[in-house]
C-alpha cells in the first residue's frame, strides 16, 4: 500500500479527515523549505504538497505566482525540490509528499529519469497541473512502476464521462477544483462542492480532495465536513510572503494557521 | 516518421490536435471542456455555408481582400536574382494579416452565444485587430499584454482603448507577451461560461493551433491562384517571418503538398543565435510544453523558460506553434533566422526601392529573401509574405537611429 493510501485509512479509522497544506518549495529562499515541512507536520499536516517553481504557472492567482518568482529567484530546480524531500525523508519516513507543477521541469528531465529520482528521493504523488489523463498513458505507466501515485484535478466543468476518465487514471486521492477559476480566488460555496463530491464518489472509491478557496479555519471546517481531504495553499503562501524578509518567522507563522485549520476541522 | 513524399498535409493534425509528437491539448481540467466547446462549434461551422458565406464577405468588405500580390521589381533587379513578389497582407484593415482570425473567432463567438471576448497581446496588432471586430460586433473586450510592451507599444494601446477594449497590464513574469498569454488563459477558466478567448497566433491548445491555421490559408488559398496568374507560374519558394508562426502558415498551408515549391520560415536571431538573445526556438531551442501544446521552446537547462529578444515585438515568444515543429522535424518546411540588423536593413532597403513601409516582422522574412533570390535564377520567383505595414515601427526605427519623434 502507497504512502497516501495508509495515511487515509490511518485518519478513517481515526474518523478524521486529512489536512493537506501546499507550499511552494524554495520560498522564499532553498533553506527554508525543509524546516518548514516539519513545522508543518507538526502542526497537523496529513500529507505535504510542494510545489515545484515554474517560470508560467498558468492555472496559479498571483499568490503563488509570486512564490514562483521568488523560488526562482534562487534558480531552484525540479532536482532541488528532490533533495529537499530527501533531506526531509531522513527525519520523517511517515508523511506522504506530492508534488506539484507544471509538465516543462519534467519534461526536460524525462519522465523516466524524474520517476527514478522521485521515488528515491521519497516522493508519494504528483499533480502535473497541465497534463490531461488523454495525454498522460505513458506518464501514467512510468510512474505506477515507480509507485507513485498520479493525482488528477476534477474541475467544476468536467463532464461526468470526464469525472469517470479522470478516476480511472488517478492514483492516490482524486483532488476536486472547488471553483471555475484560479489559486487564491476566494468564492467558496460548499454546498456545490458537496454536490461534485457525491458525484466524483459515484465513479471511484479513492479519497477525495478539495482544494481552491479555504483561506480559514471556517472554510476549513466547513469543506472538512464533506470531504477527504482540506487542501490549503495560497492563505500559507500569503504567510510565506509576509515573513519573507524574516525567514526565522516564516514556520510558526504557517504552523499557527494550519494548527488553527486543523483543530477546527477535529471539531467536525 | 514517414518520409515526406508520403505525407499528406492536410491530413494534420489529429482529432486530438497532434502534429507528429507536437501540439495535444495540455491546459488545466477546467478547461477540458470548454476547448472541446470550440473544438465542436469550430468543426461545425467551418462545414456550415452560411457561416462561411459571412466570413467570406466581411473578408471582402470589411478587411479588404483578396489582398494583392506584388511585383517588386526595382528590389528583385537590385537583389540581381530571383522575381521577388510580395503578398500584401499589409493592405488589409488594421494593417496586418492578423484580422483575418479575429473576423473568424469573432464571427464563431457570436455563434456560440458568448458576450466577451478576451486576447493577449505583445506589439498589439493582434490586440488591436481584436478589439476592431470586438467594437463591430458589439462584444465587450478585455486585452492583456505585458506590462514592459505597453511601454514600448504606447500608440497601439490608445487605438485599443479608443476601440473600446480595456487594455490590462500584466506585471507577473517578464512582462511580455508570454506572461500575457498566462495572464487570459487565467481570466479565461475564471469566466470560461460567458467568455470567448481569441488567441492570436497558431499555438496554444487544439484547437487553436488548426483553427487559427485554417482563418488564415484564406493567405496562401489567394496567393496560389494569384502567383500562376500574374506569374504564370508556381513560386520557387515561399518566404515568411515566424514567432507564434500565423502569417507564415497561412501562406505554407495551401502550398504544402506541392513538393516543388521549397518553404522557408525566418525566425528572431535577435543580436544572433550565438548571443543568446534572441527568439528563435525552431532553429536554437529545443521540444517542451508550453501554453497547452507540445513544441519547440525557449528554455533554460531546468525546463524554465526564458526571455527573448527580438527588435520586432511581434517575434518576441519563447514558443512556436506546433505544426512549424512538425514540418521541420519531417523536413518539409526548412527553418532559419535573421538578426535584428539584416531586418533594419531590409526595413530600409524595401522602403526605399519600392515605397513599401513593412512591418519589422515581415522584414525578416524580407532580409531572408535577399539573401535567397541571389542565389537563384531571374527567372525564379521568391514569394514573400509582406505580413504587416510598418507604421507601428516608426518609433523603434526612429530611436534606432537616433531620432527621437
Amino acid at each position: 500500500m502507497s504512502r497516501i493510501s495508509g495515511r487515509f485509512q490511518q485518519l478513517k479509522s481515526e474518523n478524521r479527515t486529512a489536512l493537506i497544506p501546499f507550499v511552494t518549495a524554495g520560498d522564499p529562499a532553498p533553506g527554508v523549505t525543509v524546516p518548514l515541512m516539519h513545522a508543518m507536520v507538526e502542526a497537523g499536516a496529513s500529507i505535504i504538497e510542494l510545489g515545484v517553481p515554474f517560470s508560467d504557472p498558468m492555472a496559479d492567482g498571483p499568490v503563488i505566482q509570486k512564490a514562483n518568482e521568488r523560488a526562482l529567484i534562487h534558480k531552484v530546480s525540479l532536482r532541488d525540490v528532490l533533495a529537499m524531500v530527501k533531506e526531509f525523508r531522513s527525519q520523517d519516513q511517515e508523511t506522504p509528499v506530492i508534488l506539484m507543477g507544471y509538465l516543462n521541469p519534467i519534461e526536460v528531465v524525462g519522465y523516466q529519469v524524474f520517476a527514478e529520482a522521485a521515488a528515491e528521493a521519497g516522493v508519494d504523488g504528483l499533480i502535473t497541473v497541465d497534463i490531461p489523463p488523454e495525454e498522460a498513458e505513458e506518464f501514467c505507466r512510468i510512474l505506477g512502476k515507480h509507485d507513485i501515485d498520479p493525482v488528477f484535478l476534477v474541475a467544476p466543468t468536467s463532464t461526468p464521462e470526464r469525472i469517470k476518465r479522470i478516476c480511472d487514471a488517478a492514483g492516490g486521492f482524486v483532488y476536486s477544483v472547488s471553483f471555475k477559476g484560479i489559486t487564491g480566488a476566494a468564492k467558496l460555496d460548499v454546498d456545490a462542492v458537496a454536490t461534485k463530491l457525491e458525484e466524483i464518489r459515484q465513479h471511484t472509491d479513492l479519497p477525495v480532495g478539495v482544494g481552491f478557496g479555504i483561506k480559514d479555519p471556517a472554510t476549513a471546517q466547513a469543506v472538512g465536513r464533506v470531504a477527504d481531504a482540506v487542501i490549503v495553499g495560497s492563505a500559507l503562501v500569503n504567510r510565506v510572503e509576509a515573513f519573507a524578509d524574516q525567514p526565522d518567522a516564516i514556520a510558526p507563522a504557517v504552523a499557527e494557521l494550519l494548527a488553527a485549520m486543523r483543530s477546527a476541522m477535529d471539531e467536525n | 516518421m514517414p518520409t515526406e513524399e508520403q505525407i499528406d498535409f492536410n491530413s494534420v493534425p489529429d482529432e486530438r490536435g497532434h502534429f507528429g509528437p507536437y501540439g495535444g491539448l495540455f491546459v488545466a481540467e477546467t478547461l477540458m471542456e470548454p476547448l472541446d466547446e470550440l473544438r465542436q462549434a469550430y468543426e461545425k461551422y467551418m462545414q456550415d455555408e452560411t457561416f462561411l458565406a459571412e466570413l467570406d464577405a466581411d473578408l471582402a468588405h470589411y478587411v479588404g481582400r483578396p489582398s494583392p500580390i506584388y511585383h517588386a521589381e526595382r528590389l528583385s533587379r537590385e537583389l540581381g536574382g530571383a522575381q521577388i513578389y510580395l503578398k500584401r497582407e499589409d493592405l488589409n484593415h488594421t494593417g496586418a494579416h492578423k484580422v483575418n482570425n479575429t473576423i473568424g473567432q469573432a464571427l464563431l463567438a457570436k455563434r456560440m452565444g458568448k458576450t466577451r471576448i478576451i486576447a493577449e497581446t505583445g506589439a498589439g496588432q493582434h490586440g488591436v485587430a481584436t478589439a476592431t471586430v470586438a467594437a463591430r460586433l458589439g462584444l465587450e473586450c478585455v486585452v492583456y499584454m505585458g506590462a514592459v510592451d505597453i511601454a514600448r507599444q504606447e500608440a497601439n494601446v490608445y487605438r485599443m482603448r479608443l476601440l473600446g477594449a480595456e487594455v490590462v497590464g500584466v506585471e507577473s513574469g517578464s512582462k511580455t507577451l508570454k506572461d500575457a498569454l498566462n495572464e487570459a488563459m487565467r481570466d479565461w477558466v475564471t469566466n470560461v461560461d460567458n467568455t470567448f478567448y481569441i488567441i492570436g497566433t497558431v499555438a496554444g491548445p487544439h484547437p487553436y493551433p488548426a483553427m487559427v491555421r485554417d482563418f488564415q490559408a484564406v493567405i496562401g488559398r489567394e496567393a496560389r491562384e494569384q502567383i500562376q496568374q500574374q506569374a504564370g507560374a508556381m513560386p520557387d519558394a515561399l518566404v515568411a517571418c515566424v514567432g507564434g508562426g500565423s502569417n507564415a502558415i497561412g501562406l505554407f498551408y495551401p502550398f504544402l503538398n506541392d513538393s516543388d515549391v521549397a518553404i522557408y520560415g525566418v525566425e528572431a536571431a535577435g543580436d544572433g543565435l550565438e548571443t543568446g538573445n534572441h527568439a528563435a526556438p525552431l532553429c536554437a531551442g529545443r521540444p517542451g510544453v508550453l501554453h497547452g501544446n507540445r513544441t519547440y521552446l525557449m528554455e533554460d537547462q531546468d525546463g524554465q523558460i526564458i526571455e527573448t529578444h527580438s527588435v520586432s515585438a511581434g517575434l518576441d515568444y519563447p514558443g512556436v506553434g506546433p505544426e512549424h515543429a512538425w514540418l521541420k522535424d519531417v523536413g518539409r518546411a526548412q527553418y532559419v533566422a535573421v538578426t535584428d540588423q539584416e531586418a533594419l536593413a531590409a526595413f530600409h532597403t524595401l522602403t526605399r526601392t519600392e515605397g513599401i513601409i513593412p512591418a519589422l516582422e515581415s522584414s525578416h522574412a524580407l532580409a531572408y529573401a535577399a539573401k535567397l533570390a541571389p542565389t537563384m535564377n531571374k527567372d525564379q520567383i521568391v514569394l514573400v509574405n509582406l505580413s504587416g505595414r510598418g507604421d507601428k515601427d516608426m518609433h523603434t526605427v526612429a530611436a534606432l537611429d537616433g531620432i527621437e519623434l
